[in-house]
């Protein structure tokens, strides 16, 4: 079973998480940027952040086997700093870069004026860029929040089969599937989505458009719970196919779109691949 | 190489001729747009005196990715970018990127690294992994102070336990 993950933070991960993760069949991640569980307090914390994304981390999921891409964006939450504003002057030459599939996560948090403003330039930072891009809906009035997302995405006119709206649930499912974007849910241990609410909603609205994720971070959660959902599809009936469309060719198919995704295994694998190990110098 | 990455690297490669400036947007989607070593021709194209070339490629290995940077480093020696450049093998060599570290270490930073910097980074390729076979000019640079550090880490090793690597074995 091969297994994409379209939506993990592996910075705040360790390597004993890679080695498990490529047992337990994942072979592709992206990475989207978004904050660092407190305040950045400069565009160069953003910068330094950037660099990593597109340096050290797709060098050290490559030592385990796995593909890493990024998506890049000012999150929801800093849209809010004016300390961090001047991210948004220097996204468009990291834009650029190979191993971006998308922008984001962009949306919103707390539905402020600040994060409206850096969600619409960012939907047309995409569209310069011919990007997709990765959506995320607030925690907090979850419902609304979805609601007004979805406006956004279409006064920007940003077509939508190229944007995914994450972290959704059975309240906000049928909003997305309406409005023809990709859908995308969190599974985690305890808030957010469980694989077998999981797999009732994929028996409700099927397999086509949807894609699941762990957003594994810093936070309480699990980078396995890809697969956890892929074992409880097959357990409830769901082919081999319907797996591999929801875990596999669904995000392969949404950040294909960038025209930058790079799958050759290990392409960046280093001599040492086989032996596992980051080398320390 | 397809047609149109023939002709998107014709194109860009005539922009940076005309203007050095040109190759800060053309650079990052190079090898995508302009197949492999689009990168190093748009480098070659840059034109004026060392101290431009130096400054556009500081700013380019700056702003650039694992895969940018990889590219300049090892386009180095066919550049006229004189001794400036330096700073950024020495960057090279301060990370943990195998790929990275070896391109430090070719011809150009065999030419221009200081002795602690060239003995620093021979030493650091050992821990890496990274065969000194690899090593730019290393039979022309080897010196005493380099055969007592590789010494002194294989000391190391066999009070660990650990195998000694051949090919520090055969250079002590």
């Amino acid at each position: 079973m091969r297994i994409f993950d379209p939506h993990i933070h592996m910075t705040s991960r360790t390597t004993d998480d890679y080695e498990r993760m490529h047992a337990a069949g994942v072979r592709a991640v992206v990475e989207p940027a978004f904050w660092l569980g407190q305040p950045r307090t400069n565009v160069g914390s953003f910068l330094d952040y950037f660099d990593a994304l597109l340096g050290w981390e797709p060098y050290r999921a490559a030592q385990y086997g796995i593909r890493h891409h990024c998506a890049l964006a000012l999150n929801p939450k800093e849209a809010n700093d004016r300390r961090c504003a001047g991210v948004l002057a220097e996204l468009p030459r990291y834009l650029l870069k190979d191993s971006v599939v998308a922008v984001g996560e962009v949306g919103y948090d707390s539905m402020t004026a600040e994060e409206e403003h850096a969600f619409e330039t960012q939907l047309t930072l995409a569209r310069e860029n011919d990007l997709p891009v990765l959506v995320h809906t607030p925690h907090r009035d979850k419902a609304a929040g979805t609601r007004r997302t979805l406006d956004v995405v279409r006064a920007s006119g940003t077509p939508p089969e190229r944007v995914l709206v994450d972290h959704l649930n059975e309240v906000t499912v049928g909003l997305v599937a309406d409005s023809g974007c990709w859908m995308g849910f969190s599974i985690y241990p305890d808030t957010k989505m469980d694989p077998e609410r999981m797999v009732a909603v994929l028996r409700q609205y099927g397999t086509a458009r949807m894609l699941v994720n762990s957003a594994a971070d810093w936070g309480r959660s699990d980078p396995l719970k890809t697969r956890a959902v892929a074992d409880a599809m097959l357990a409830a009936g769901f082919g081999a196919d319907d797996v591999e469309q929801v875990l596999w060719r669904n995000p392969v198919a949404f950040y294909g779109q960038s025209g930058r995704l790079s799958l050759e295994a290990g392409a960046e694998a280093g001599p040492d691949y086989a032996g596992n190990t980051i080398k320390r110098g | 190489m397809s047609q149109a990455e023939h002709e998107w690297l014709a194109q860009a490669v005539r922009r940076v001729e005309a203007d050095p400036r040109a190759i800060h947007l053309l650079f990052p989607q190079a090898e995508r747009r302009g197949g492999p070593d689009a990168r190093g021709a748009l480098l070659r194209a840059l034109r004026g005196d060392s101290a431009v070339i130096s400054a556009v490629i500081s700013d380019l290995y700056v702003r650039g990715d694992s895969g940018e940077r990889l590219a300049i480093l090892s386009a180095l020696p066919d550049l006229d970018a004189g001794p400036e450049a330096v700073g950024l093998v020495e960057d090279a060599l301060r990370t943990n990127d195998t790929r990275l570290v070896a391109a430090a270490l070719g011809p150009y930073g065999s030419a221009w690294l200081d002795d602690h910097s060239f003995r620093q980074g021979v030493l650091k390729c050992v821990f890496m992994g990274i065969p000194l076979a690899s090593v730019a000019g290393l039979e022309r640079r080897f010196d005493a102070e380099l055969a007592r550090m590789l010494s002194d880490y294989a000391a190391e090793l066999r009070a660990a336990g650990r195998p000694v690597p051949h090919d520090v074995m055969e250079r002590i």
